[in-house]
């Protein structure tokens, strides 16, 4: 371990390799994040499930591009492919659970996961499947760090994606309905919000938006069935830390993530990547929890 | 105990004294459904009764497996030895020796799953809900990912376990005497525990904790026994399970989160959480469901699972006992004049 | 609540029965039936698919020439599988259904090291020969077993022909063996970890230096971490072993990483499809390999490597190339049926004596067992990715082309 660090200190160029690794793998965390956190923050639904949405948008961009669809433009309707999905799911699914207690959803996504894992594995077979996006590599401090351009076009996208969420829940009307049913939905129904159309509205956009990572996943990492669980879980890890609320900590937290699982990755070695990610979901709900006490305390 | 309930508890002492010598090919698989009515029993303890639904139970049996082999191989062996030749060296123990270790093995795996349990639980028990689900299922994972790294342990390569001793037949039989008699202990156990105080007490934290707390209860203090028992059962199942497969690893063998970690909550919501006989009626019905579709439905298993699990969850909250308890109160010493209850009888023993 | 249990005690009964009594019997009529455990789901359900299909491939051909002459009765063959889900605890338990249950008496091994670890002491205890061609780690073969017979070659010797090669390729070009260094990252899982200490071994014999030593855990699809440590470390060889999905991963974040050396190698090339899936960015990787179609093995049933290539590409379109377990596979079924042959009778103690008398020739290689059931008649081979083909280039005497060596980074 101490022989990394050196490698580090001695050619901090390396660092620079480390840090857009992370960042751009990290985009696509934040993107699976922010979904997540949307559908949490408005229907309190905790959807286990995220990252088997990815991996069927990431499937799905995979089938258009082997018709000849460019990955890059098959976002769209992969997007609005898994948008319909979502609302197909929220009303035989979702719906039902939303009253119920919060353990309940959570289960009931877990279900939808193992069901989707399963069907993916039965359509598309075990093999591991990439995409390929036809562009080529930048090299920079003389061919010591790599960074693919189809990387930093899909942090390009996430980026631009975020932004868009962010608009969109700002400027129009069906993102103040969303906001407002988020805040407090009997009162929002009360002013006449279709809350049932809100939720479902919610969950949608979180299909979509997860379908368009995994196509950008496609293109820079890998699609498996069972590898959903990866972004499942590094969701959770950033919307625990960020928060519910704040978006743009969501964002923040998901680059930030994706840099420290390089570094551990380097500096401890592969074999404590996950644990490092699972390791720091550990550390921050007791941190969270050694906050609460103390306002517990203090209201005492 | 009323005289039918008496009866009936002998009749399933009975078949399961019989089943496997009536069916002596299906002795491992038997004792696998014990293992299932362990698991339901122990998760209710937490998640029925008090509330906190532990997504990650499943570290205890991992942790006895472990704790297990580590004694039953350390007591004639050099531990670290043993893992890094992963079974190049011939080894040899004796009856003598395998009982011993063994029995020392499940006394220590229990303990050891305790004292995991209090640690967990003075950092988990802070959170709630959901949270707290999380934070276990995370700790379930971190286990198997750090005791894969381990190399003392045998790391990624896993461990052989010692052979038993004795026949074939014999090795099913005690294998599944053994785990018959821990769910029955487990079940005897759970059942006078819930005529105690501390049921009341539990259940308590489940209705309204900051209430429990207010009214003085020191509901950390029950949390954490509460999870040590579950956690003392889990530990000797663990145990168990492991000297009948033969050979443990640690991301499928000792801590399959995504299988019988989530089977556990699975069989419980079908039994009907918060009673005796629920999470035993939710394993017996989904032990025979998997069996079933695991031969007959190849491919499809887990699809028909995780399909069970949605529907049980969103339509069919109360499980199979919630739901008998509404349907027929009268089965459960509820006696009902003119209108059904409106909640289903106070009585949580069947 | 009486009638609901003793309702469902009836029902769990009938289901048992039913499952007891519906099972084929495994040596009646006409048919010998032949179990297998293996990974039809899980992480290891592709290479379960590959083995499965070398079973019933050969199953069909052998059927196909007449069935097995075992003593004056003709027999067809069958198999009868079940799913482990890649999970070692799944295939001990499936394993003592089949011999218990099914009455299975003859067993085909599962895919992996692990599975095969945990069902060895299944069908030695129940003293049933079981013939696994799957599973390649070490330490199966250190216990003594008397019923396991294993076809294809240990897994230390996977990867550490590599390194001789390297080694020799080193002293060549006037470089000391000793001066190279070695980067490497495996999977944390019984055979990937097997591989790694016959690179560990070998590498302390000519005195080579490991600068990365890396285990990927299981589930993760990203290895930059490991090769940004590579490329600032510069090591000559580098070594990967991670099943199908580590060749995949690798040989795409090496190509977008631009990370190089003199001497790459990996296992599971072929499984991976790396000539298909990567194309320039495959070349001169090294391979081992337990089987090539251009080795000059032949046999009664399929004829030569090259026959048996062709026939299997023409029945399964969905292959491009035959990945070597495929062949082992089919390769097992052989020798049960020669030992079916020469044992005259369906007697499992008769038959565990005929496997280990086995010395034959296969399309897949020779096959004769040591005392403890491996393979002592087959070497590993290593193969080299040249204009996109697979071409074998050590050891020397089986080479059909010489190595290409530096490799040159692929643009």
């Amino acid at each position: 371990m101490w022989e990394n660090l050196q490698i580090l200190g001695t050619a901090p160029v390396f660092n620079v390799q480390l840090l857009l690794n992370g960042l751009t793998i990290g985009a696509v965390f934040a993107l699976a994040a922010y979904g997540l956190a949307l559908v949490w923050g408005v229907t309190s639904v905790k959807n286990l499930a995220q990252g088997d949405f990815v991996m069927m948008g990431g499937y799905l961009g995979y089938e258009l591009s082997r018709h000849g669809v460019h990955p890059i433009v098959a976002i769209v309707p992969v997007a609005a492919i898994m948008f319909g999905y979502g609302w197909l799911i929220y009303r035989l699914i979702i719906r039902r659970v939303i009253q119920l207690d919060l353990f309940t959803s959570l289960l009931a996504t877990f279900g939808l996961a193992i069901t989707m894992q399963q069907a993916m594995n039965l359509a598309f077979g075990p093999d591991v499947r990439t995409v390929k996006s036809g562009f080529g590599r930048f090299e920079l401090f003389g061919g010591m760090v790599d960074i693919t351009q189809i990387r930093v076009i899909a942090f390009g996208l996430c980026i631009a994606l975020a932004v868009a969420m962010i608009l969109f829940l700002r400027k129009s009307r069906m993102g103040q309905a969303i906001r407002a049913t988020a805040q407090d939905p009997r009162a929002a129904r009360v002013l006449g919000v279709n809350t049932d159309r809100v939720y479902a509205m919610t969950f949608s956009i979180n299909a979509a938006i997860c379908g368009a990572a995994g196509v950008i996943i496609a293109m820079i990492w890998v699609l498996q069935p069972f590898y959903g669980i990866a972004y499942s879980v590094r969701a959770f890890v950033i919307v625990t830390a960020a928060g519910l609320g704040n978006f743009t900590a969501v964002i923040v937290t998901a680059l930030g993530l994706g840099v420290i699982e390089q570094y551990s990755g380097f500096v401890l070695g592969a074999q404590f990547q996950q644990a490092t990610v699972v390791g720091l979901l550990l550390a921050i709900l007791i941190w969270r929890q050694i906050q609460l006490r103390r306002h517990r305390q203090a209201l005492q | 105990m009323t005289r039918r309930s008496l009866a009936l508890h002998l009749a399933i002492l009975a078949a399961g004294i019989a089943a496997p010598f009536l069916f002596p090919a299906h002795a491992v698989q038997f004792a696998v459904f014990w293992v299932f009515v362990l698991f339901s029993l122990t998760w209710d303890t937490m998640g029925g009764q008090m509330g906190y639904n532990s997504l990650g139970n499943i570290t205890f049996f991992g942790l006895g497996m472990y704790i297990c082999a580590i004694v039953q191989i350390g007591l004639v062996y050099n531990v670290g030895e043993y893992t890094a030749a992963t079974g190049a060296i011939k080894v040899d123990f004796t009856d003598q020796q395998y009982f011993a270790g063994l029995a020392l093995g499940l006394v220590l795996a229990g303990v050891g799953a305790v004292i995991v349990a209090a640690i967990l639980s003075w950092i988990l028990f802070g959170l709630r809900g959901p949270y707290f689900a999380i934070g276990t299922l995370g700790v379930a994972i971190a286990a198997a990912e750090l005791t894969s790294a381990w190399g003392w342990v045998g790391g990624g390569s896993g461990i052989a376990m010692p052979v038993f001793p004795g026949g074939p037949g014999m090795r099913e039989r005690f294998f599944y005497a053994a785990c018959m008699v821990a769910a029955m202990l487990c079940y005897l156990f759970l059942r006078w525990l819930y005529g105690t105080r501390f049921s009341l007490a539990i259940n308590a934290i489940r209705d309204d904790e900051d209430k429990a707390e207010a009214l003085g209860l020191h509901t950390a203090r029950y949390k954490m026994v509460a999870w040590s028992v579950s956690a003392f059962f889990l530990g000797i199942a663990g145990a168990l399970f492991g000297n009948m497969t033969g050979f443990i690893e640690p991301l499928e063998t000792a801590y399959p989160t995504l299988t019988f970690g989530i089977f556990m909550v699975a069989m419980t919501l079908l039994g009907g959480k918060g009673t005796l006989w629920g999470p035993v009626v939710g394993a017996t019905l989904f032990y025979t469901l998997r069996e079933v579709t695991w031969t007959y439905l190849l491919g499809w298993q887990y699809i028909a699972l995780g399909v069970l699990i949605i529907v049980n969850v969103v339509y069919f909250q109360q499980g199979i006992m919630g739901w008998l308890k509404t349907r027929k109160p009268h089965w459960f010493g509820v006696r009902v004049e003119g209108k059904p209850a409106a909640s289903a009888g106070t009585d949580s023993r069947a | 609540m009486k009638r609901l249990v003793t309702h469902s005690a009836r029902l769990g009964a009938a289901i048992a029965v039913a499952l007891a009594f519906g099972a084929p019997a495994s040596a009646a009529d006409d048919v010998i039936t032949l179990g297998s455990a293996i990974s039809i789901t899980g992480k290891y359900s592709q290479e379960g698919k590959n083995a499965s299909d070398g079973y019933n491939f050969a199953v069909k051909r052998i059927n196909e020439m007449g069935g097995v002459k075992v003593g004056g009765k003709t027999y067809k063959l069958e198999v009868k599988y079940y799913d482990d889900e890649s999970t070692p605890a799944r295939t001990a338990q499936l394993l003592e259904r089949l011999i218990n249950q099914d009455g299975i008496k003859f067993v085909l091994g599962p895919y992996g090291s692990g599975p095969t670890k945990a069902a060895a002491p299944v069908t030695e205890k129940y003293k049933i020969p079981m013939v696994e061609a799957e599973g390649a780690s070490r330490s199966l073969f250190t216990q003594g077993y008397r019923y396991m017979f294993a076809a294809l070659s240990t897994s230390d010797q996977y990867l550490s022909p590599v390194i001789d090669l390297a080694a020799e390729l080193a002293q060549k070009s006037g470089k000391k063996p000793a001066d190279l260094k070695i980067g490497m990252a495996f999977e944390n899982d019984p055979f990937s970890l097997d591989v790694r200490d016959g690179v560990v071994e070998e590498a302390k014999k000519h005195n080579m230096k490991i600068v990365v030593d890396d285990k990927m855990p299981r589930d993760l699809s990203d290895i930059s971490a490991t090769l940004t440590k590579i490329k600032a470390l510069k090591p000559d060889i580098i070594v990967f072993s991670g099943h199908t999905k580590g060749a995949t991963t690798a040989t795409r974040q090496m190509k977008e990483m631009d990370v190089n050396a003199p001497v790459v190698a990996m296992t599971h090339c072929e499984s991976a499809k790396l000539t298909t899936q990567f194309g320039a960015a495959s070349e001169g990787i090294l391979c081992p390999t337990q089987w090539a179609e251009t080795l000059k093995y032949k046999d009664g049933v399929f004829g030569t490597a090259m026959d048996y290539n062709k026939a299997f590409l023409a029945a399964h379109p969905e292959y491009k190339i035959v990945p070597y377990q495929v062949a082992q596979a089919s390769a097992v079924i052989e020798i049960w049926a020669d030992a079916f042959r020469r044992a005259g009778s369906l007697d499992t103690e008769k038959l565990r004596d005929a496997l280990a008398k086995t010395e034959m020739e296969t399309f897949y290689g020779h096959i004769k067992f040591s005392e403890v059931g491996n393979n002592i008649a087959k070497p590993m081979v290593l193969r080299q990715i040249q204009g996109g083909n697979y071409v074998v280039v050590a050891p020397t005497k089986y080479a059909s082309e010489p190595v290409v060596y530096p490799r040159k980074a692929p643009q």
